[in-house]
């Protein structure tokens, strides 16, 4: 018997607690038949990076409404890659200015999604880059 | 290393003591039976050295926070934890929100812990199916104790008796009647007894209310449980005679201060000492790969019926006692009569 499961860390970096965004995301894609460790808020890049390698995830989901995304993101990325997962989908949620989120793009994060994306827009991106897509 | 590395070579690194190597190796086990039946038997000889400690209890108890604060104690005598953490899966969605590491951080610049969130899948009684494989994993992987957090358990949820040297049940004060709150399955499986949240009013009386239930004895205490609605549990009580010399030690914890938390690590050392010089810990590794092969053979032969005999017998067996031409137990037997044929 084979599962396919995909496996999904919920992150909140940075020092504040708008952790309202991540909660929901993280219940969405549970309904959605994923498993989501949620890791909750304040999480540094390096425990983010350790909890994404012991986990075993498939996606890792970072949430930020904080303004500090160009400082986080691309530690978070270059610690997954430096311990072997270059193979994760980075995706990153929150309060995220078009022109950061083209640098953050070109510095490894896969999709960044804003205020009022729905979730299953969040779910379809998920579901096509596990497929290969 | 990528997703699709090849088993050996995850084998050997987790052997080896590299934890992505570790971490994908538990993926596969979870996903996968015809991987794990390989990775286990990659990893077997290596197992046997670790402490498996069973943790469950109710829910929101605090087993999460108390997990952490011990993983921290036994750092600080430079032994490595493993931990394993299950969640239950939604059986709606199939999906799953696993919250223990919000409890459990603290940890991470540390190479000697390394913690794992679980879903429950298809598994029951607390576990998922591949819990057992996991801590194998763990314990091959090198760490000296590996941890298991259940999911909140009332007293249906005693797998981990089957799996652990050691089961700590976690109590809390407040939930409730006292008596009633302390499930009798649980009650039974306990080797030590943890009242967390000491610092909540009612933790003495939730201790007294405990070690009286010890002193009166297993039966007895189904009977103050069930209000004179005596409940048999044979195969419990004459594991307790086998067992006998082990005071179950009822102690107060303060999970987020770490109040109590060298007490519960010290009577957690004693119990994994009592066990080796008493026997006990032979006797309950033989149970517990017993039991392990029977699951395993159990899931072989509905395997090997799904694969061979439908839908054809079973829709024929199932037609026939819906007519009433045959009754269960002999359709049973006639499809056990065709597997070993
Ligand atoms: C609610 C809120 C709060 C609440 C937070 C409650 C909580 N527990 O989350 C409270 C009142 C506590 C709060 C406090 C503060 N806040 Co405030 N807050 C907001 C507000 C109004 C809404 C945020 C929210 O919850 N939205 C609802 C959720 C569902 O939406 P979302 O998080 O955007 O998530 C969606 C997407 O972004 C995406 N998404 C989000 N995360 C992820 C993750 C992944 C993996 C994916 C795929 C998608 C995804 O999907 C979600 C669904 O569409 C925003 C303004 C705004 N319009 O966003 C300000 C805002 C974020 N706050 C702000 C500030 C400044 C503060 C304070 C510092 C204010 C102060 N001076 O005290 C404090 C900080 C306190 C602290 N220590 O954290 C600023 C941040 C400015 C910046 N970025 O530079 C904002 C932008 C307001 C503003 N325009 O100035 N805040
Ligand atoms: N006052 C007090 N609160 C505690 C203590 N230990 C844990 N808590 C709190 O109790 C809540 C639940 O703690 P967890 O560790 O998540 O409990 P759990 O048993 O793992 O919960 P589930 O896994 O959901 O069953 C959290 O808010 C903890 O901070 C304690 O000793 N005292
Ligand atoms: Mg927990």
């Amino acid at each position: 018997m084979r599962d396919d499961q995909i496996r999904v860390l919920i992150a909140k970096p940075g020092l504040d607690g708008h952790d309202r965004g991540a909660k929901v995301i993280a219940r969405a894609l549970r309904d959605a038949g994923f498993e989501v460790i949620y890791t909750g808020i304040r999480q540094t890049p390096q425990m983010i990076a350790a909890a994404a390698l012991q986990e075993d995830v498939d996606v890792v989901g970072l949430s930020i409404l904080s303004g500090a995304h160009m400082t986080l993101c691309p530690k978070v990325v270059e610690l997954l890659h430096a311990q072997g997962q270059e193979d994760v989908l980075v995706l990153l949620g929150g309060i995220i200015p078009d022109e950061d989120a083209a640098e953050l793009k070109a510095a490894g994060v896969h999709a960044v999604f804003g205020p009022g994306t729905s979730s299953s827009e969040i779910i379809a991106f998920i579901r096509a880059a596990m497929a290969g897509g | 290393m990528p997703k699709s590395a090849p088993t050996q070579q995850l084998i050997d690194g987790l052997l080896e003591g590299d934890r992505l190597a570790l971490a994908r190796a538990i993926s596969r086990v979870e996903d996968d039976a015809a991987e794990a039946a390989r990775i286990v038997r990659g990893v077997f000889a290596q197992t046997g050295r670790a402490h498996l400690i069973g943790v469950t209890g109710s829910p929101g108890t605090g087993k999460s926070t108390l997990v952490s604060a011990l993983a921290e104690r036994y750092r600080a005598q430079e032994l490595t934890v493993g931990v394993l953490a299950v969640d239950p899966t939604s059986p709606f969605s199939g999906g799953a929100l696993l919250g223990d590491r919000v409890r459990m951080t603290g940890h991470s610049g540390d190479a000697g812990v390394f913690i794992r969130s679980m879903a429950t899948r298809r598994g029951t009684g607390g576990l998922a199916r591949a819990s057992a494989d996991a801590m194998l994993l763990l314990d091959a992987g090198g760490f000296d104790r590996v941890i298991v957090e259940t999911v909140g358990a009332g007293q249906a949820e005693i797998e981990i008796a089957s799996v652990a040297d050691t089961v700590v049940v976690v109590e809390a004060p407040g939930l409730g009647d006292e008596v009633q709150a302390i499930k009798a399955g649980l009650l039974e499986i306990a080797d030590i007894f943890a009242v967390n949240k000491a610092d909540r009013k009612g933790a003495g009386r939730t201790v007294a209310a405990l070690e009286m239930m010890l002193e009166t004895g297993g039966a007895a205490a189904q009977a103050v449980l069930h209000h004179g609605q005596r409940m048999e549990m044979e195969a419990a009580a004459s594991e307790t005679d086998a067992e006998e010399g082990w005071p179950i030690p009822v102690l107060e914890t303060v999970a987020v201060s770490g109040g109590g938390v060298d007490q519960l690590r010290d009577a957690l050392e004693r119990h994994w000492a009592w066990l080796e010089g008493s026997g006990a810990r032979s006797a309950r590794e033989g149970r517990r790969l017993g039991h392990m092969l029977q699951t395993l053979v159990q899931a072989e032969v509905l395997a090997r019926m799904e694969r061979t005999l439908l839908p054809g017998l079973r829709s024929d067996l199932v037609e026939g006692m819906m007519r009433r031409q045959i009754d269960p137990y002999s359709a049973a037997a006639e499809m056990v009569k065709k597997l070993s044929g």
